[in-house]
């Protein structure tokens, strides 16, 4: 394919504008765009599409376009599919199974009119601050077109929500770069090539206020004047890479941005690249995201073929190429030096810093080094402008940040919310509250690096600082709810169980201190803890914070700490009077059965026997039934299949 | 054996013998033979001139490799944060019952491997497990016999 020039970019993305999304040119009467991310497919979205195929197949409409896209956002209510009549405002359709998407093609796509029992919403999310960026010219107010359907941006989930990193969200095909360009795609990457130099994107960036997104929250237009003036070991090289070792448990907002919108984070590196003075760029990602590697290969392959990678990008004279590194599976590789050092396929194991990166990061040569979602913001800011942007969020934390919000919590899926928002907001106005009536117990955010923020604080302003301030950090976005049936004492043993299992065995106070933490905590757990534990807990947690050698080390206590600070009466509980006040530690806890309940409202139903993992339970139909302390290994499926509430834990 | 030396010819091959993409070619040898065979590994350090000893630290060092052979089908069973406080570690467990191996260990007819890893990223589907390529989401103790039966036929 010959390479483009800045005119025809401009032509492609004139000519799909006009056409629906992934419709590569296609005209249609109707589009109908199955939400395909991971956890879309986990929920049956391929069957879906499946279906979809064969009943238009069958019927032959051809007039009727079926496409995909990237992740739609909201989890808890996948599959999804938007179905979008030319002319009309798209609705989205949530929740979906195969007899409903047969129900939708006949009713909606065939016959017009919109099943508003299954639509989510109509319209489009809020992008930014002012309505969507329109694929196509389409309707402005969709709620007077449906009046039977609420628009998207009013539905509680979205409502809040201005999307800057996730801009694209379930309207692009991410496997078509002309879609991507249509939704004002690579026009930061012209900008920056033709019309800036280094130093006013640089300016332009400091001025937007963006930090790093990885979760430090280092401000990214410092970095890269570092990285820019680093004078680098004899005049060599230097480098550019993107950290997509999204390794924090609980958080996928990097997964779904490779994944749903590869070209965000091309197009960011193009102009980092442009900024620093450099040819060549890593994309590293996670071995756990096969998809998201296939997304980014694909999308390099795009650009390299419309010249937007390579020699003398769109004939501007300017040289950038970027290739994927796969990660082997290693938490520590998302810390960077860690990371650095696998990609140049050593161990990794991180190094002390000083020297950093921007001064001495591969093989020696400066190298800048930023998150997927810092990235995936950089063209925003400069086709909107600093200002813009700087607009957004509090008076330190600019912007917006993607939380995955997963847990207790009634409506899981990815989040992105103005900087400053409070956790209230985050936890019932957008999650929707917690399932079946249960109360709020914390929030967890930083993964294992962070803590666990209580009820208490809930009107916390999220920022960088106020996030640090109350002991736990941003980090890349993890928003884990707790409820009352979560253990506290439970959660700190297990991040010290990760972190232990991931330290990399580098620095002793991390291997040694970490497990002796744990062999601590565990014992908490089974019943066998001690007033003293605390304080040598306490006195572990502050030395390992002062002597570690990098972020995961010195980093690792602290949902130790915060957990000790904010629910200390939960670890006193465990050792004082032998009792999981959450019933989650299964060393202190005892199964029994209500044999009245039972009997009485159950019948002797058998369930439990039936479905009890180590033969404990006796009992015959019509029969109170009861389980045999000796032999319960305290699964809790008993609890879990009675339909009675006979089963009871202690 | 000759089969397995040229597929493993052309997977260095592939790599252009450039030490620096040592982890890419482990990594490619770890899909092709589903672990890393010893034959493999003192190739690997023959041909792209690096040591043994800094071929097996890769290997040994990296969750994506493994010195004993995996099953057919991986089963992988979420431990991140979300699936740990909905249950996960419990799934787990009746994985391990389902099975009668640990995780960490193949089934003796090396159709499946079990383990744990600590996020699939899919958190607003937890608990969660994959198995092969296939990710289930909102599993729980009672849906696992059903799958295992599922991918076994």
């Amino acid at each position: 394919m010959p390479k483009l020039t800045i005119e025809a970019l401009e032509d492609i993305r004139q000519k799909a504008r006009g056409a629906p999304a992934g419709g590569k040119g296609r005209p249609a009467r109707a589009v109908v765009n199955v939400h395909l991310g991971t956890c879309g497919s986990a929920a049956g979205a391929r069957a879906v599409m499946d279906v979809l195929k064969a009943e238009l197949d069958r019927r032959s409409l051809s007039d009727v376009l079926l496409t995909s896209s990237g992740c739609a956002g909201l989890c808890s209510q996948e599959p999804m599919a938007t179905v979008e009549i030319a002319g009309q405002a798209p609705v989205k359709y949530a929740n979906l199974t195969e007899a409903k998407i047969k129900a939708i093609l006949e009713k909606h796509i065939v016959g017009g009119t919109v099943l508003a029992e299954y639509a989510l919403g109509s319209g489009y999310e809020k992008t930014g601050g002012r309505p969507a960026l329109n694929v196509r010219p389409g309707p402005e107010s969709p709620a007077e077109l449906l009046p039977s359907v609420p628009r998207l941006d009013e539905v509680p989930f979205f409502k809040k929500q201005v999307l800057i990193a996730l801009r694209n969200r379930g309207l692009i095909d991410p496997a078509s770069i002309d879609d991507y360009i249509a939704r004002d795609g690579y026009k930061a990457a012209i900008m920056a090539l033709t019309a800036m130099t280094p130093a006013a994107i640089i300016k332009e960036i400091a001025l937007s206020g963006l930090r790093g997104r990885g979760g430090a929250g280092f401000p990214t237009g410092i970095k890269w004047d570092l990285v820019r003036n680093a004078a680098g070991g004899n005049g060599g090289p230097k480098y550019l890479v993107c950290n997509g070792d999204e390794g924090d448990p609980g958080a996928f907002m990097d997964r779904s941005i490779l994944e749903s919108d590869p070209h965000s984070v091309i197009e960011g590196m193009i102009v980092g690249a442009k900024a620093i003075g450099t040819a060549t760029g890593f994309v590293y990602i996670r071995n756990e995201y096969p998809l998201a590697v296939e997304a980014v290969n694909r999308a390099i392959g795009q650009a390299r073929d419309y010249g937007l990678l390579g020699r003398d990008i769109l004939g501007t004279g300017f040289d950038f190429d970027l290739q994927v590194k796969r990660g082997a599976g290693a938490f520590v590789c998302g810390e960077e030096t860690a990371l650095l050092a696998s990609i140049e396929g050593r161990l990794g194991e991180p190094r002390p810093r000083p020297p950093y990166p921007a001064q001495s990061g591969l093989w020696g040569q400066p190298t800048c080094i930023n998150n997927v979602e810092t990235w995936a913001n950089v063209p925003a800011i400069i086709t909107r402008g600093a200002k813009w942007f700087a607009g957004i969020g509090t008076e330190t934390s600019k912007g917006t940040k993607v939380f995955s919000l997963v847990g207790k919590i009634n409506n899981t899926g990815l989040v992105e919310v103005p900087m400053g928002i409070t956790l209230r907001e985050i936890v019932y106005d957008i999650g929707g509250g917690i399932p079946g009536g249960k109360a709020f117990k914390a929030v967890q955010t930083g993964g294992p690096s962070g803590g666990c923020i209580p009820n208490g604080k809930i009107d916390l302003p999220i920022d960088y600082e106020s996030l640090t301030e109350a002991g736990s950090m941003m980090g890349s976005g993890g928003m884990v709810v707790m409820d009352e049936d979560t253990c506290m004492v439970d959660v700190a043993r297990y991040f010290l169980s990760f972190t232990q299992d991931e330290s990399c065995g580098k620095c002793t106070p991390c291997r040694e201190g970490t497990k002796a933490m744990l062999d601590i905590l565990t014992g908490i757990t089974e019943g066998k803890g001690t007033p003293d534990d605390l304080v040598l807990l306490e006195d572990l947690a502050r030395d390992i914070k002062d002597t570690a050698l990098c972020g995961l080390g010195k980093t690792a206590p602290n949902p130790v700490l915060t957990t000790l600070r904010y629910f200390r009466g939960e670890y006193e509980a465990h050792i004082l009077e032998k009792r999981c006040p959450a019933h989650v530690c299964r060393a202190l806890n005892v199964y029994t059965i209500d044999p009245r309940l039972c009997l009485d409202k159950g019948r002797g139903c058998d369930v439990c026997r039936r479905n009890c993992a180590s033969d404990a339970i006796s009992g015959r139909k019509n029969e109170a039934h009861a389980i045999d302390q000796a032999k319960c290994i305290k699964c809790g499926v008993c609890a879990d299949v009675c339909n009675f509430d006979a089963v009871r834990v202690e | 054996m000759n089969n397995a030396e040229d597929r493993l010819s052309e997977i260095i091959a592939r790599y252009r013998s450039d030490p620096v993409s040592l982890i890419a070619v482990l990594q490619d040898i770890q899909s092709e033979f589903r672990y890393l065979p010893p034959a493999a590994l003192r190739r690997v350090s023959s041909e792209l001139a690096v040591p043994l000893s800094r071929v097996m630290s890769l290997a040994t060092f990296y969750r994506a490799f493994s010195l004993k052979p995996q099953g057919r089908r991986g089963i992988h069973v979420c431990l991140g944060t979300a699936c740990h406080v909905r249950g996960g570690p419990l799934v787990l467990e009746k994985f391990e019952r389902e099975l009668g191996i640990k995780a960490g260990e193949t089934t003796a007819d090396g159709e499946f491997s079990l383990n744990a890893v600590r996020c699939v990223g899919c958190c607003g589907l937890a608990p969660v497990a994959t198995i092969g390529e296939d990710v289930h989401g909102k599993i729980s103790q009672t849906k696992v016999a059903g799958l295992v039966k599922k991918y076994k036929g």
